[in-house]
């Protein structure tokens, strides 16, 4: 099975209808066109990846370099450009466009996405840890419970209160029920990480491609 | 609920045209496909709607009829493709959007004026 790999921006979530009447619940991903900015091979720079670009912007939000980058592909700025490894280059030329096609109805794919910032938060919300009792004179209601034994420090790996969400995560295979060139939009069975509007890159699942 | 139009865009190509008008309250015959080893049929479920809740692709029904003696309750997504047709046989004339009162009621008791005003 070949490894391919597309940037995209997820749009939101809905339902739609499997042959078999069941509607399935689907996470819906605008792709629009990306772009292949630069192939890296071993010969030039040590590891094989691919470069993709992304999402148009503005010229004037570009810096020279980057003028002179995106001119190699013969394309135009772009909003986020990202490399995705582990991929076969076979398939990619630079200046190519990568487009929904690269997946199909039925491939298992893996998304990577950031997770929503929640700010700091306390243990109960952010490790699901549960709390005291509020009455009876507890005086324990929300806190992080023991550090366990006295060493002089705290244990590495310690559920503490401290900044949740925002974290790269990745959701493995995931289902693609349809590849829609047409309106460059993939719908991925199941929710992906992150908040709407927010970049994802989809890639064929490590687990599948094993097979 | 506003939603995005590419969300809009995909559940719009998604919904039927060919579903009659019905309410809480009707009589219905809804067809449904029923696939047996290879060859498919259809299948008609009919009773009365007791409830219509949701919207757009989300929409259901429940149907519910007595089936020798015992009430059968089906719930239908509006805009299923595994329902061939829906039939309106009788507009009835109730009082709530939701007829679970039907449940506790047998017979005489669970029947339904009929309605023949204009919708």
């Amino acid at each position: 099975m070949t490894k391919k790999g597309i940037l995209g921006k997820k749009v939101g979530m809905t339902q739609v209808f499997a042959d078999n009447g069941e509607l399935v619940p689907v996470t819906v991903v605008d792709v629009t066109p990306n772009v292949v900015l630069q192939v890296k091979t071993m010969e030039t720079d040590g590891y094989e990846a691919v470069q993709l670009g992304f999402d148009e912007k503005r010229a004037v939000l570009s810096n020279k370099p980057e003028q002179g980058h995106i001119k190699k592909a013969n394309t135009t700025p772009k909003r986020f450009v990202r490399e995705i490894n582990d991929v076969d280059l076979g398939d990619y030329q630079v200046g190519a466009e990568v487009k929904a096609d690269t997946f199909a109805a039925g491939d298992m794919v893996d998304v990577t996405g950031t997770t929503k910032g929640h700010g700091y938060q306390g243990n109960i919300h952010k490790d699901g840890q549960r709390r005291g009792p509020t009455t009876h004179g507890s005086r324990y209601h929300r806190r992080p419970g023991s550090l366990g034994v006295i060493i002089n420090r705290v244990v590495k790996g310690m559920k503490l209160p401290g900044r949740m969400g925002n974290n790269t995560v990745t959701i493995q295979n995931l289902e693609i029920v349809k590849a829609d060139v047409e309106n460059n939009v993939l719908l991925i069975k199941g929710n992906i990480p992150g908040a709407n509007k927010t970049l994802v890159k989809v890639r064929t699942a490590v687990s599948a491609a094993k097979k | 609920m506003r939603q995005n139009q590419l969300i809009e865009k995909i559940n719009q190509a998604q919904l039927r045209s060919d579903i009659p008008d019905f309410r809480a309250g009707d009589t219905v015959t809804v067809s449904v496909k029923v696939v047996e080893g290879d060859n498919e049929r259809l299948q008609d479920f009919t009773g009365v709607v007791i409830k219509r809740r949701g919207a757009g692709i989300q929409a259901t029904y429940t149907v519910r009829k007595i089936s020798n003696g015992i009430g059968v309750e089906r719930i239908f997504p509006v805009n299923s493709p595994r329902v061939d047709k829906v039939e309106v046989i009788r507009h009835g004339k109730v009082r709530r959007s939701k007829l679970y009162y039907l449940r506790d009621r047998q017979g005489k008791a669970a029947r339904i004026k009929q309605s023949f005003k204009k919708r």
